[in-house]
C-alpha cells in the first residue's frame, strides 16, 4: 500500500468505528492519550518521552464533546475528499478558514483546528504530512560547513550551505524528507535560539573556526527545524549543542528538541534528538560569568515549579540549576555575553562550554 | 455650710434640647455628609407616616441646593396638614410627638428627628426653619420661622402669616445647614430615598439635587399599604416594673378585668387561668397586690401560652409589595419572599418579611447586598453592628446556593436580600436608629424567615439547573448527532445510521427497537427493550398487527380490533437492563406501525409511540 492508500484507510477506519459505534447503540468516542505532563513517560527503546497509558474519551454526551467529534470527522472528510483523493494540500491556517463554510462544526480559532489535526495524528498513527497538511512557515534557517540536495516542486537544487547562501543561510523547506546531505566537512551542530546570536556566530566566523552548523531555532522551534537536527544528528552523527537563553521557557525550546515536547509527544520518535546537550545559558552561568540579569516575573516562577514537577526534568542537574535559577531570582538572555565585548562568547564562553560537554 | 449643700446649689435640670445640643451624633448628625441625610430621612419619615395615617399615596419632593456655604434642603409632602397650634411645637420641641404612647407600628417612635434636625440646623447655620403647612383646599396656608429655645426646650416663633400656596394641603419645611452633598450610591441621599422607594412603591419621591439633577422614584403601586392599628401591650416577656407600674396606676378596679382589658390576647379564660395558677382573686384589686403576689403573676404569665399578638397592630409589606420594590429598582431573574408569623419579643409584636433577588444585571463575584429596613425604613449606617447582618452572616448559605467564603459572613454571589423588620417597638442599638439590637427573638426569625427564602432559591437553581442540562442534552441530539451521522454516511458511502439508539442512552431513556428478518417465507421480528433510565420501568409494550402472530415469546395477551391484533406484553425491566421479546408473521414487518408503550411518560420512551 501507498502511504496515500496507507492514510486514506485510516482516515475510513475512523469513520467506520465511528459509524460502528451508531450501529451498535454506543455512545460515540474517540479514546486518546492524556497530552499533559502527567502522562507523558520515557521510552527506553527510542530514548524519547512519549504518552503513557492515561487516556481521556472525548465523547460526545457533552456539547463540547459532540462538536469537537463533529469537527473531527468534518475534518476526516476534508482531507480524504479534498486532499488525497485529488492529491492537494492545504496550511494549517488554510483548513482553519475552509471551516468558515461547517457552520456548527467551524474552528472558534486556529488552535481548534491545529489541536484536533494533532488528534487525528494521534488516532491514526500518522503524521499530519501524510494527510497534505503544511504549517504556515517553513523551518528556521541553517548556516554551515554542509553540502545538500533539495527537491522542490521546480526540480532538485544543490547546494552549500555557506557558499551558496546569504548571509540569513539556508532556508529549512517544511517537509525535511526532501532533503538529502552529500557531504560536509562538520565536527558539530550548535542550535541557537534568538536571530541575534546565529548573526553573532556568523559574523564572528564561529562557523568557520569550529566547523559547526548553526541552526537557527527561532524561538520554540517547529517540526521541520527539530527533524533537521535530528536528521543531522542521526545521518551525519554530529553531536548537538542547544544554546538559548537562560529562562524557563528557553528550558522547554531544549526540552522539545532532546527530550519530545509534551503536545506533540506521538511524534517524538521522529522529531527527537536524544543526544543532544544544553550549552546554555545555565543559572550557574549567570554567576559563573557575572551575567547581566533581568528579575524573574511570577509566570516564570510558575513554569519554573511547573518544570519541577516535570518528569522530563526530573535529574539532578535540571533540579540544581531550576532550584538555584529560584532561589537567585533572575534570568539572563544569550545576548548579555555581549557586555563582555563582541568576541566574548565565541572566544570563552562557547569553546570553555564545549569543552565541558566533550565537543571539542 | 456643708461640701454636699455649696454642692447642690450647682445642681440643675438639664432640658433635652441642651443635651442633644452636645451629643448631637447619638441623633445621627455626626459627620457633614451624613447630618444632610438624617434630615432628609427625618422629614420623609414624618411625611410618609403623615400620608398612610391619613390614607393619601404619598407625593413627596425633595430638594438640595446651595445657599453660599450652607445646604437648603426642602422637604414637601401631599400629606394631611399640620393645625397652626401645633405647628411650632412639632418641629421645634423634643420628645413631642402622637406615636410614643402608642402600640402601633409607625416610622416615627418618640418624636426627636425632625426637631433634632432643626436643631442641628439652627445650630450650624444661625437660620431659623420654614415651614408652611395647609390643612384643606379652602383653608389659607400657614407660614412660620422656628427655633428652639434650648434651655427650655420649647419652641421659639420667630415669624408668623398665612400665604398663597397652590398645594391642596401638605407641608413644606425648609431647612439651612452645615452639610456636604455626597452623589455616592450607597450612603448618600440618592441611595436613602431609593431605598425608601424600595420599601413605599406606593410612594412617589422626587429628588433635585444641587448640581439640578432630578431623579423620580415612580410608584409601582396604587394601592396603600393596610394601615396598622393600635394594640394593647402583649403579657409575653413583659417586664416586672412594667407590671407594677400597670397594677398601680390601673382604673381597672378588679384584676380580672385589669387583666383582659390591659394586655392583648388575653380572654376571658386566660384571665381566669392566670389567676388560678398565681393564686390571686380574680376580684381583688390590682393596686392591692404586693410585691410578690405581682412576680407569682408575672411568672404565670411565663407558664401559660398565651396566643400570638394581632397582627394588625403591624404593617408588613407584604409579598407583592416586596417583588414589585425589588423589580423596580434592579433586574432579576429570580425573586424569593418569606413572611413570618408575628412573633414577640419582651412584649413587642414584631414581624420579619425577607426578600431575595438573584441573577440578572447583579454582580457575580461580588459580596450580597444587604437592604436593612425598620418599619419600613431604610438603615443606611452601622451594618455591621445590627443584628440583621449578623443573622444574615451566620447563616449556613452554601446550602442555599449561594458561596461563602469561609464558611461565614455576608454570601457572595448574584444576589441581593432585603430584610423588613416591623414592630410596634424596633429595638435600635441607638438613638440614631442605625442598627438594631440582637435581641435573640429577633436573630432567630430572621435566621428562619433567610432559610425560607434561600429554599426557594435553591430550588429555583436546581430547577434552572435540570432545565439547562436538558437543553444541552437537545442540542447534541437535535442538531450534532444527526449532523454527525450524516456526515460518516457521506465519507463512508452508506446509509445514514439509526441514532435512535445513542439518543436513548444520552437521554437517559427506555429504548425500543424492532428488527426482522426473512426465513422460510417468514417474517422473524424481535423487540428489544432497554431501559437506560435510572430505575425499575413497569409498563406495557403494544404491537398492533395486521394479522395472528406465531410463537410469541414470552406469551402475551392478544386482543383482536377492527380487521388485525393487539398484542401487549406486561413488563417491568431493571435500570440497565434489556427485555426480548419476538414473534413471527407471514408479512413484511416494515409496514407494522410503530410500538406503542403504555403507563410511562413521553419523554421517557424513545422508538415507540406512548399512550
Amino acid at each position: 500500500m501507498s502511504r496515500l492508500e496507507v492514510a486514506q484507510e485510516k482516515l475510513l477506519d475512523l469513520a467506520r468505528s465511528l459509524y460502528g459505534q451508531f450501529e451498535r447503540g454506543v455512545v460515540p468516542y474517540i479514546a486518546l492519550p492524556s497530552r499533559t505532563k502527567n502522562n507523558i513517560e520515557y521510552s527506553i527503546k527510542d530514548d524519547v518521552w512519549v504518552y503513557g497509558d492515561i487516556e481521556t474519551n472525548r465523547s460526545v454526551k457533552t456539547v463540547r464533546g459532540a462538536k469537537s467529534m463533529l469537527k473531527a470527522v468534518y475534518l476526516s472528510e476534508l482531507l480524504l475528499k479534498e486532499h488525497l483523493q485529488n492529491n492537494r494540500g492545504s496550511t494549517l491556517r488554510e483548513i482553519y478558514y475552509i471551516s468558515e463554510n461547517w457552520d456548527i462544526a467551524k474552528f472558534h480559532e486556529q488552535a481548534e483546528s491545529d489541536r484536533l489535526i494533532e488528534d487525528l495524528e494521534i488516532v491514526t498513527g500518522l503524521q499530519r504530512e501524510d494527510f497534505h497538511v503544511r504549517p504556515e512557515e517553513d523551518g528556521a534557517a541553517i548556516f554551515g560547513p554542509l553540502r545538500l540536495k533539495e527537491q522542490t516542486r521546480r526540480g532538485e537544487r544543490e547546494m552549500h550551505c555557506q557558499e551558496d547562501v546569504g548571509e540569513a543561510g539556508y532556508q529549512i523547506p517544511f517537509n525535511v524528507d526532501n532533503i538529502k546531505f552529500l557531504e560536509h566537512d562538520a565536527k558539530m551542530v550548535v542550535a541557537l535560539e534568538t536571530g541575534g546570536m546565529y548573526a553573532r556566530l556568523i559574523e564572528n566566523g564561529f562557523d568557520e573556526e569550529y566547523d559547526a552548523v548553526l541552526v537557527h531555532l527561532k524561538g520554540q522551534p517547529a517540526r521541520s527545524t527539530r527533524r533537521i537536527i535530528r536528521k543531522l544528528s542521526t545521518e551525519l552523527n554530529l553531536p548537538v549543542a542547544v544554546f538559548t537563553d537562560g529562562d524557563p521557557w528557553s528550558y522547554r525550546i531544549f526540552a522539545s528538541i532532546a527530550y519530545g515536547a509534551i503536545k506533540s509527544a506521538h511524534l517524538s520518535e521522529h522529531l527527537v534528538t536524544p543526544s543532544a546537550k544544553f550549552l546554555g545559558v545555565q543559572p550557574s552561568d549567570i554567576v559563573d560569568y557575572d551575567l547581566a540579569t533581568d528579575k524573574l516575573t511570577d509566570k516564570d516562577f510558575q513554569a519554573l515549579r511547573s518544570e519541577l514537577t516535570d518528569p522530563r526534568f526530573n535529574t539532578d542537574y535540571w533540579k540544581k540549576q531550576i532550584q538555584l535559577q529560584i532561589d537567585l531570582k533572575r534570568k539572563a538572555e544569550q545576548q548579555a555575553f555581549a557586555g563582555k565585548g563582541l568576541d566574548y562568547v565565541t572566544k570563552t564562553y562557547l569553546p570553555e562550554r564545549l569543552s565541558e560537554l566533550g565537543m571539542i | 455650710m456643708e461640701i454636699a449643700e455649696e454642692m447642690a446649689g450647682r445642681q440643675k435640670a438639664i432640658s433635652v434640647a441642651e443635651f442633644f445640643e452636645k451629643n448631637r451624633q447619638i441623633l445621627g448628625f455626626d459627620s457633614a455628609p451624613r447630618s444632610l441625610i438624617t434630615c432628609v430621612k427625618e422629614a420623609v419619615d414624618n411625611s410618609l407616616d403623615a400620608c398612610e395615617e391619613a390614607g393619601i399615596l404619598p407625593d413627596i419632593f425633595v430638594q438640595i441646593r446651595r445657599s453660599g456655604e450652607y445646604f437648603v434642603v426642602a422637604i414637601e409632602d401631599n400629606g394631611p396638614g399640620i393645625v397652626l397650634e401645633e405647628l411650632p411645637r412639632v418641629f421645634a420641641k423634643l420628645l413631642y410627638g402622637s406615636r410614643f404612647h402608642v402600640l402601633r407600628q409607625s416610622r416615627g417612635q418618640q418624636g426627636i428627628g425632625i426637631s433634632a434636625a432643626v436643631l442641628y440646623s439652627q445650630l450650624t447655620s444661625g437660620k431659623p426653619t420654614r415651614i408652611t403647612s395647609k390643612i384643606g383646599p379652602d383653608r389659607p396656608a400657614n407660614y412660620c420661622e422656628v427655633t428652639i429655645n434650648t434651655a427650655k426646650n420649647e419652641p421659639e416663633i420667630l415669624k408668623s402669616c398665612e400665604v398663597e400656596w397652590e398645594r391642596p394641603r401638605g407641608t413644606r419645611v425648609e431647612l439651612e445647614m452645615e452639610g456636604s452633598y455626597v452623589r455616592s450610591r450607597r450612603q448618600s441621599v440618592y441611595g436613602y430615598l431609593k431605598n425608601v422607594a424600595i420599601v413605599n412603591p406606593h410612594a412617589r419621591i422626587t429628588l433635585v439635587e444641587p448640581d439640578g439633577t432630578r431623579e423620580v422614584f415612580e410608584r409601582a403601586t396604587e394601592s396603600l399599604p393596610k394601615p396598622a392599628y393600635e394594640i394593647q401591650p402583649h403579657p409575653c416577656g413583659i417586664e416586672l416594673g412594667e407590671l407594677i407600674k400597670l397594677l398601680r396606676y390601673t382604673e381597672k378596679k378588679k384584676l380580672g378585668r385589669f387583666l383582659r382589658e390591659t394586655f392583648s390576647s388575653i380572654g376571658a379564660i386566660t384571665a381566669q387561668e392566670l389567676c388560678t395558677i398565681s393564686v390571686l382573686d380574680p376580684d381583688m384589686a390590682p393596686g392591692s397586690l404586693g410585691h410578690e403576689e405581682a412576680k407569682r403573676l408575672l411568672a404565670a404569665f411565663k407558664q401559660i401560652k398565651v396566643k400570638s399578638p394581632p397582627v394588625d397592630c403591624l404593617s408588613p409589606i407584604g409579598e407583592d409589595l416586596i417583588r414589585a420594590g425589588l423589580k423596580k429598582e434592579y433586574r432579576l431573574d429570580f425573586i424569593a419572599t418569606a413572611i413570618r408569623p408575628v412573633a414577640v419579643f419582651s412584649g413587642n409584636p414584631f414581624l420579619i418579611e425577607v426578600g431575595l433577588g438573584y441573577g440578572g444585571e447583579l454582580e457575580k463575584e461580588g459580596r450580597v447586598e444587604i437592604l436593612r429596613f425598620a418599619n419600613r425604613v431604610p438603615l443606611v449606617y452601622q451594618q455591621g453592628a445590627c443584628a440583621v447582618t449578623h443573622a444574615v452572616e451566620t447563616m449556613p448559605w452554601k446550602n442555599y446556593s449561594l458561596s461563602q467564603p469561609g464558611g461565614g459572613g455576608v454570601p457572595v454571589g448574584p444576589a441581593v436580600l432585603l430584610v423588613h423588620v416591623g414592630s410596634t417597638n424596633i429595638p435600635f442599638t441607638s438613638e440614631s436608629k442605625d442598627a438594631i439590637a440582637d435581641m435573640p427573638e429577633i436573630l432567630d426569625e430572621i435566621g428562619l424567615g433567610l432559610k425560607e427564602a434561600g429554599r426557594k432559591l435553591r430550588k429555583y437553581l436546581s430547577r434552572q439547573s435540570v432545565l439547562s442540562e436538558r437543553r444541552e442534552k437537545e442540542e447534541i441530539i437535535r442538531k450534532i448527532l444527526p449532523r454527525i451521522a450524516s456526515k460518516l454516511a457521506d465519507i463512508l458511502n452508506q446509509e445514514v445510521p439509526d441514532i435512535g439508539p445513542v439518543v436513548a442512552k444520552i437521554m437517559g431513556n427506555l429504548l425500543v427497537r424492532r428488527s426482522a428478518v426473512q426465513e422460510n417465507g417468514q417474517t422473524l421480528v424481535e423487540l428489544r427493550v432497554e431501559n437506560h433510565t435510572e430505575a425499575t420501568r413497569s409498563f406495557k409494550l403494544h404491537e398492533l398487527l395486521p394479522e395472528e402472530a406465531l410463537s410469541v415469546t414470552p406469551a402475551a395477551k392478544a386482543m383482536p380490533i377492527g380487521d388485525g391484533y393487539d398484542y401487549h406484553w406486561k413488563l417491568m425491566v431493571g435500570p440497565g437492563e434489556t427485555a426480548l421479546l419476538s414473534y413471527t408473521v407471514r408479512t413484511d414487518a416494515a409496514k407494522f406501525s410503530e410500538p406503542v408503550v403504555e403507563g410511562l411518560d413521553a419523554e421517557l420512551v424513545t422508538g415507540a409511540r406512548v399512550l
